[in-house]
């Protein structure tokens, strides 16, 4: 029998201290008021300072003329725009370079992670070596240094000219100059949307059939040619509604004028040198988890399944990257999570992301420090937290179901 | 009767294995061409790295030490090398190394970045080899007074005034705990050692010094740079994330709502958001939200941001070292009758920063990659040095030569860090694998 049911016990405050029962709630009260306390102190010097400063809080300056040019942008955008605007067009370019890094990073990351554990020791040393390399150099220098490849290595639009001219054009199509990259772009002719659409209906149809034929296979053990069908299904439709629609969509190819290619599409070196930078030095992690989460799939799984007599082939695609997928993937998201947080640092070349309009011209030209950083934080936030929902998402999904 | 016609009594020597299966040739084919894939990738690697040793050999074949800008090497190359040779211009290293070093530190007190570079060797010596003795360790405390002394200068007492607040908080818990009052003693310690360094750091130190002065030149915050201030950034953060992170792990782990909550609340928003903002935040806000005329330096405020940032990711990695611990140990903790703190110190914490050596290095590794970002926010580290090189008209348009060696500088670091950790998970494992 404890003290605790002793009737009549009288409440000491030493109690608040040493009884266990009571001491966790004095240690929370103490946290919270000194939490509390902290907080109106900074919202108090805050708002103190904002008065010395003749400041204040208010996020009106989003409507106003933002005056400044942005090199690349998704949306139409001069700069008559608004504030507001810019600041959108930054957390577009952000999404932009984002998703271009987590395509490439993932492509060159699982090559480059699966080589490392190849059979061969010449290109399991040479992918080591990439990783050692590109994980241990800060990326800010790998941005710092593809920029400088791009500026400085690369010739400028006037060496195409000529009749023996020292650069070439690729396939006569992309330019790369030091400029950036020009290649060419899709031109739309009426009746492009049939094209499109009827593209948009095959991938559809692709992914529906796929699930059917894997249904089918379960159900009764026949295996379906799904590559050639996949494939059929996928180029057919779009080449014939091409045809009937007379080619609405054609390529516009870039052209060398007087003083600068013209025509075409143009890619920024900015964005170039970034997303290349950032896909470089991400790949290098991702091949560590695409190898470790190959490698946590047991010996002994790979052995039963040769035990039943299946191919390489089959024991890769059917017993091991399935187990590994649940160790590779989550970990793969919040690398993309990181490439996105890096992307931040596009303002060292020059590309204006969120934090290059938002939080560096914006906030310099407006001098509103507090509302711009504010909305920052809140965007790479939401951003960060979406992102970490779906890998909590997934992860309870796909976790093992044991006891 | 049957007559066995032939016997044998002696076994056959076994014969030599064939050619192909025996020393290098055994070891190529099985290594490099066991089969057509494999074959075609190692012509490919070895077209790669011959690709790569014949622009690179003559490029430092022809590496050029001592020229005043960049078209004086191009034109000593075409000299030397024939018309259309590349090589690297080494001269700007050459030039400029000190600056990579110091940064605009005072060329005549080079001496003392120096000095306290040895001295943090040797003050590093005790915390990463345990063969060592431990009272060693008291050198590796006072060490970050005695840095801050060297580096930024100023008198001594104001360090040693510092470092006496923990002597008055000790001798504060002492006396109170032998007067009988043992249970506001932690409390009125911490409150003493505080109000020791707001009101009393300053006169005392000034009162020493104005019987025996030991000052040195004091060297102002914007001349640090280079490997000195990546290092200053990196080492302090390091110092102050593990700890900081340990407690946010503890937070972040607690039975208390409020205390878990505010834990959970500080990581999730460092984390979630990138060390480039907080840097601006450093930068231009910290001044809003502190007293109003309060102006530190900028080489402080970075730290602190760093610091905070990596303690986050620590907290996370030291988390799941604690969630990796079987639930048996926290449990045998209790059984032995240890309170919360004796248990993790001598039980739980051991084992969770063992499990997590791997991930906190990791980390280490990543905070010291990050100091490079205060280049963004102006200061010359190595990146904003090498930007700012580039932009002199003497060696405009130099790329490999900087670069390279800022990168081969962080790579030789950072390399070196993740093999000391994987020494120490050798040396640390006790289970039998």
């Amino acid at each position: 029998m404890t003290s605790a049911e002793m009737p009549g016990e009288r409440f000491r405050l030493s109690m608040l201290i040493y009884d266990t029962r009571y001491r966790s709630l004095t240690i929370q009260v103490i946290a919270l008021i000194s939490f509390m306390l902290a907080a109106a102190w900074l919202v108090n010097n805050t708002v103190q300072n904002l008065a010395a400063l003749g400041k204040t809080f208010d996020f009106g300056f989003l409507g106003t003329r933002a005056g400044y040019d942005i090199n690349q942008t998704l949306i139409p955008y001069t700069n008559d725009s608004t504030h507001g605007r810019a600041a959108i067009v930054g957390i577009l370019n952000t999404f932009l370079v984002a998703i271009l890094g987590c395509l490439l990073a993932t492509i060159m990351g699982v090559l480059i992670g699966i080589l490392r554990l190849s059979p061969n020791w010449l290109v399991s040393k040479l992918a080591g070596t990439y990783v050692d390399v590109f994980r241990n150099v800060p990326v800010l220098l790998w941005i710092f240094a593809f920029f400088a490849i791009l500026t400085d290595m690369t010739p400028a639009p006037a060496a195409f000219r000529g009749d023996n001219p020292s650069a070439q054009m690729i396939f006569g199509a992309v330019a790369i100059t030091n400029r950036g990259f020009y290649i060419p772009w899709p031109v739309l002719a009426p009746g492009w949307q049939l094209v499109v659409g009827i593209f948009a209906l095959s991938v559809v149809a692709v992914v529906a059939f796929g699930r059917y034929a894997r249904a089918r296979q379960e159900a009764t053990g026949e295996i379906l040619p799904t590559f050639w069908i996949k494939a059929g299904l996928l180029v057919a439709p779009t080449l014939l509604a091409d045809l009937l629609a007379g080619h609405p969509i054609s390529f516009d190819f870039p052209e060398l004028q007087r003083f600068n290619f013209e025509g075409g599409g143009f890619i920024d070196k900015s964005l170039i040198a970034l997303w290349l930078a950032l896909s470089f030095y991400t790949a290098a992690y991702i091949a560590e988890n695409v190898r470790g989460g190959i490698q946590a799939v047991s010996r002994g799984q790979t052995e039963a399944a040769a035990a039943l007599g299946l191919r390489p082939n089959r024991i890769m695609n059917l017993v091991v990257l399935p187990q590994a997928m649940r160790v590779i993937i989550p970990p793969l998201i919040s690398q993309y999570l990181n490439l996105t947080k890096n992307s931040s640092l596009a303002i060292a070349v020059g590309y204006m992301d969120a934090r290059a309009t938002l939080g560096g011209i914006t906030m310099n030209q407006t001098g509103r420090e507090l509302e711009c950083m504010l909305l920052l934080m809140g965007f790479y936030l939401i951003l960060s937290l979406l992102i970490s929902s779906i890998m909590n998402w997934y992860d309870a999904r796909v976790s093992l179901k044991e006891r | 009767m049957a007559e066995v016609a032939f016997v044998r009594h002696e076994m056959e020597p076994p014969q030599a294995p064939p050619s192909g299966q025996v020393g290098p040739a055994r070891w190529l084919r099985e290594n490099l061409f066991s089969s057509w894939l494999n074959a075609l990738l190692t012509i490919a690697s070895v077209a790669l790295l011959w690709w790569l040793v014949s622009h690179m050999l003559p490029w430092f074949a022809h590496g050029v030490w001592n020229a005043g800008s960049l078209t004086e090497c191009r034109q000593i190359i075409q000299a030397t090398w024939g018309e259309g040779a590349s090589g690297a211009c080494f001269a700007v290293i050459r030039e400029r190394w000190q600056q990579f070093l110091f940064g605009f530190y005072p060329v005549h007190l080079y001496w003392r970045p120096t000095l306290t570079f040895f001295l943090l060797l040797a003050a590093l010596a005790p915390v990463l080899v345990s063969e060592l003795p431990r009272r060693l360790l008291w050198f590796s405390a006072a060490f970050p007074g005695l840095c801050y002394w060297l580096l930024w200068g100023g008198s001594l007492w104001v360090p040693i005034a510092i470092y006496a607040g923990f002597v008055v908080g000790h001798l504060a818990q002492r006396l109170l705990a032998a007067a009988g009052y043992g249970l506001v003693a932690p409390f009125a310690a911490a409150l003493a050692t505080v109000l020791w360094w707001l009101y009393l750091v300053g006169p005392v130190a000034d009162a020493f010094a104005s019987v025996v002065p030991l000052a040195l030149t004091p060297v102002a915050s914007k001349l640090f740079g280079g490997f000195m201030l990546s290092t200053v950034i990196g080492m302090t953060g390091i110092a102050f994330s593990l700890p900081l992170g340990v407690l946010l792990a503890l937070g972040r782990r607690s039975d208390m709502f409020i205390v878990k909550a505010l834990s959970i609340g500080f990581i999730e928003f460092i984390r979630g958001v990138p060390l480039i903002t907080l840097l601006l935040v450093a930068t231009f806000l910290l001044n809003v939200f502190l007293p109003p005329g309060t102006n530190f330096d900028i080489i402080l405020r970075v730290i602190i941001m760093v610091t905070l940032f990596a303690a986050a990711y620590m907290a996370e990695t030291i988390r799941g070292g604690l969630a990796a611990l079987p639930r048996g140990q926290y449990e045998a903790a209790d059984a032995l009758g240890l309170d919360y703190w004796k248990s993790m110190r001598l039980i739980i914490m051991p084992q969770a920063l063992k499990i997590s050596i791997p991930s906190i290095v990791g980390n280490f590794i990543s905070l010291f990659k990050d100091t490079t970002l205060v280049a963004i926010i102006g200061l010359l580290d190595p990146l904003g040095l090498v930007t700012s090189i580039r932009a002199d008209s003497n060696w405009n348009g130099i790329v490999w030569e900087l670069y390279g060696f800022v990168a081969l500088l962080f790579l030789l670091c950072c390399y070196g860090m993740s093999q000391y950790s994987r020494y120490l998970e050798r040396k640390l494992r006790t289970d039998r694998r």
